[in-house]
């Protein structure tokens, strides 16, 4: 299909026509009163079937945007100024972009469900969950309310719940972590091959975060689902992602398999995040902080959007914005100066790894 | 720490603290019977899960809240008890942050009047110059650089991390000696947490604050806490504390030991081969429908029927400092 041929990229994991779903030069723009706030700036990545991928970042750096860009849900003052969002399913590929309000609501759900941050507004509070099913089945073929339940009760019984007492329920009736589970058993309704997940575990407790993360990392060795998840929490990553993303005032800055991401950071972002959170097993790390806030989306700095906060940050840094360069199987950053952030976050392991603090 | 009588006294002393809410007929106890101390220049890490207690917890001990049982100890004096005058010093020794630096700041303030409010109140400046003078250290305290421009502003031309130093500075006008932190660094980006947590960790070094402070994130606790100890609450109760490197190395009560198994880790090796505590449910009880005994055993994987869920275990010293509420390590403790 002509406009739906794109563009190889060297870190990728497998042929461009072989992903699931592929991200070219996206850019999505708000319109605001001081003037248009550069959410995503030129993203690209794909996503293979059955891989997990996470995206991660501070919040306001476009990652929510870009998840919901994905599936065109959009607010109205959000606007796809560029880009493609091919999607492949049995052999032929179209760009989401291209959509009419009918194949977009088929390909929402069936093709890519989408579980929502705050678990209690995506669910219509003055409806059953049992009518909520049927009605997320119903939109997309004629169902009976029987064979809805006939669906949900293994897929709810697979999320750990009872499903008597959920189909019954109100959503405000059932826990954060109920919730959020039902949720999970509702993106999978159709049988989806790719789901995205924003912000899955954020605001439930450690007990419940730990049930979701098995679940999901369960269900999608049972489902071949592709899982894109975004995520301000690296230790999320840590546990469910094949690959990660880190993105930083829109772009990616960052791309590569998790432990690459993890324990050979090419971008000083990254490091920079790694460095920051601590870890509960073990000895005292010594963490830092990266210096300085995020940069102003409608005002950007020239140059590198991150060389304000940058430890490694020279002349160049100003006035040229690097981009993501292939730096090694599936591995790209976008820095002019990875061999030395390289060379600092080996040092940084050695310290986490072989602890000397003084209260040891 | 170098005075005897510190030792003695501690600043901080709460002795079966109970706290109920509801009508006589449906009472639900959030805090129960919950007993510890905090000397002088210490930090006491309050850890546990949402509806836990811990922020009843931090209220009680602020002052806030009005124990329904037991007593809240400030120098030795119990705070319910002290006459007005004292009472109104105590309120202000103790200062609590709150979690969210968007609800806890008067939007239609400046910095500057959000600040100088309690300077004002209390007397503690003789003139706008001296005020101005006082704003500029605090900030230079709390680290929010440039200040001329920061104290015009409103709290929404902050960023988060910069709204959250607001409160703090604010917090010290009145010179507290004990803080109350409640989920303070929880909304605030991972980037720019760790330099918040250092400004904290300052404040007790430098002026000699002492600290409570309540978190879900045990990660946190860790770092802050490391030479300080951590409480872990459950369902109204503390059932364990101790010095921090134990408590996150060598947990003794099985929902600690479960909780930090369940910690995801940023670190793909080490989360992906933790070892796991599987609990046998899911659910947290009901402050509703408490289970009898010991509130933690219908998911204590370690349950001994006839025990507990007969007997409610008491927090008890295991003899190496460490307080636990558990019969089974109590009676391993007898038979080492």
């Amino acid at each position: 299909m002509e406009g739906t041929i794109v563009q190889q990229l060297p870190w990728s994991k497998g042929q461009a026509e072989e992903a699931l779903l592929s991200v070219r030069d996206m850019w999505i723009e708000y319109q605001a009163a001081r003037g248009a706030v550069k959410a995503v700036r030129g993203v690209d990545f794909d996503i293979f079937p059955g891989e997990s991928m996470a995206l991660i970042g501070e919040s306001g750096c476009g990652k929510t945007t870009l998840g919901l860009g994905i599936i065109r849900l959009l607010v109205k003052t959000a606007e796809i100024v560029r880009g493609q969002v091919i999607y492949r399913r049995d052999g032929s590929a179209v760009d989401v972009r291209s959509m009419d309000e009918e194949q977009l609501r088929q390909f929402r759900w069936q093709d890519c469900a989408m579980v929502f941050q705050s678990a209690l507004s995506a669910f219509n509070p003055v409806l059953r969950i049992r009518d909520q099913m049927y009605e997320t089945v119903k939109a997309h073929r004629s169902a009976s309310r029987a064979e809805v339940t006939e669906i949900a009760y293994p897929l709810l019984r697979r999320v750990q719940l009872e499903p008597e007492r959920v189909l019954r329920a109100y959503p405000h009736e059932l826990s954060g972590g109920m919730r959020q589970r039902v949720l999970i058993a509702m993106a999978l309704l159709l049988n989806p091959p790719m789901i995205i997940l924003d912000e899955p575990t954020t605001a439930l407790d450690i007990l419940t975060q730990r049930t979701i993360i098995d679940l999901l990392r369960a269900l999608q060795s049972d489902f071949r689902f592709a899982m894109m998840f975004i995520s301000h929490d690296l230790s999320l990553a840590a546990e469910l992602a094949n690959h990660v993303a880190t993105m930083y005032a829109g772009c990616i800055v960052e791309y590569g398999t998790v432990n690459q991401i993890f324990y050979e950071p090419h971008h000083p972002y990254t490091l920079g995040l790694i460095k920051a959170v601590p870890t509960v097993t073990g000895d005292f790390q010594d963490l830092s902080s990266i210096a300085g806030s995020p940069p102003d989306l409608i005002d950007l700095p020239l140059g590198c959007k991150f060389h304000v906060r940058c430890p490694f940050a020279t002349r160049r840094c100003e006035e040229e914005e690097p981009e993501l360069m292939h730096i090694g199987p599936e591995h790209a950053a976008a820095c002019f100066y990875t061999d030395e952030v390289e060379r600092q976050a080996d040092r940084a392991w050695e310290e986490i790894r072989n602890p000397q603090g003084a209260f040891a | 720490m170098s005075l005897a009588s510190s030792h003695d006294v501690p600043l901080i002393e709460v002795r079966g603290l109970g706290r109920a809410f509801g009508s006589r007929r449906r009472r639900v106890w959030a805090v129960d019977d919950v007993s510890f101390r905090v000397p002088r220049g210490e930090i006491l890490c309050l850890v546990g899960e949402s509806g836990c207690g811990k922020t009843t917890t931090g209220k009680l001990i602020a002052g806030l809240l009005r124990p329904s049982r037991g007593e809240v100890r400030f120098e030795g004096q119990d705070i319910w008890k002290i006459e007005r005058k004292s009472f109104k010093r105590y309120r202000t020794a103790v200062q609590l942050i709150h979690q969210d630096p968007y609800a806890s700041l008067n939007p239609m303030q400046t910095v500057y009047e959000i600040i100088t409010a309690p300077l004002f109140r209390h007397n503690l400046v003789s003139s706008r110059a001296h005020a101005w003078e006082r704003c500029l250290e605090l900030f230079h305290i709390v680290g929010l650089t440039p200040p001329e421009d920061l104290l015009r502003k409103h709290p929404h031309e902050l960023s988060g991390g910069q709204r959250q130093r607001v409160s703090v500075a604010r917090a010290l006008t009145v010179n507290p000696s004990f803080i109350v932190a409640d989920e303070a660094v929880s909304m605030v980006d991972v980037s720019i947490r760790v330099s918040l947590l250092s400004m904290l960790g300052r404040l007790r070094d430098e002026f000699g604050v002492t600290f409570l402070f309540i978190t879900h994130d045990l990660a946190l606790a860790k770092y802050f806490a490391w030479d300080g100890r951590i409480a872990v609450m459950y369902v109204g109760d503390i059932i364990e504390i101790s010095d921090t490197p134990r408590l996150v190395n060598d947990p003794q009560h099985p929902y600690t030991q479960a909780l930090l198994s369940a910690v995801p880790e940023a670190d793909p090796e080490l989360t992906r081969n933790k070892r796991r505590i599987a609990l046998r449910s899911q659910d947290i009880p009901s402050l509703q429908n408490l289970p009898p005994g010991c509130r933690f055993h219908p998911r204590c994987p370690r349950f001994v029927e006839g025990l507990c869920d007969v007997e409610p275990p008491a927090l008890l010293e295991t003899g190496d400092g460490r307080e636990v509420a558990c019969h089974l390590v109590v009676r391993q403790e007898a038979l080492a």
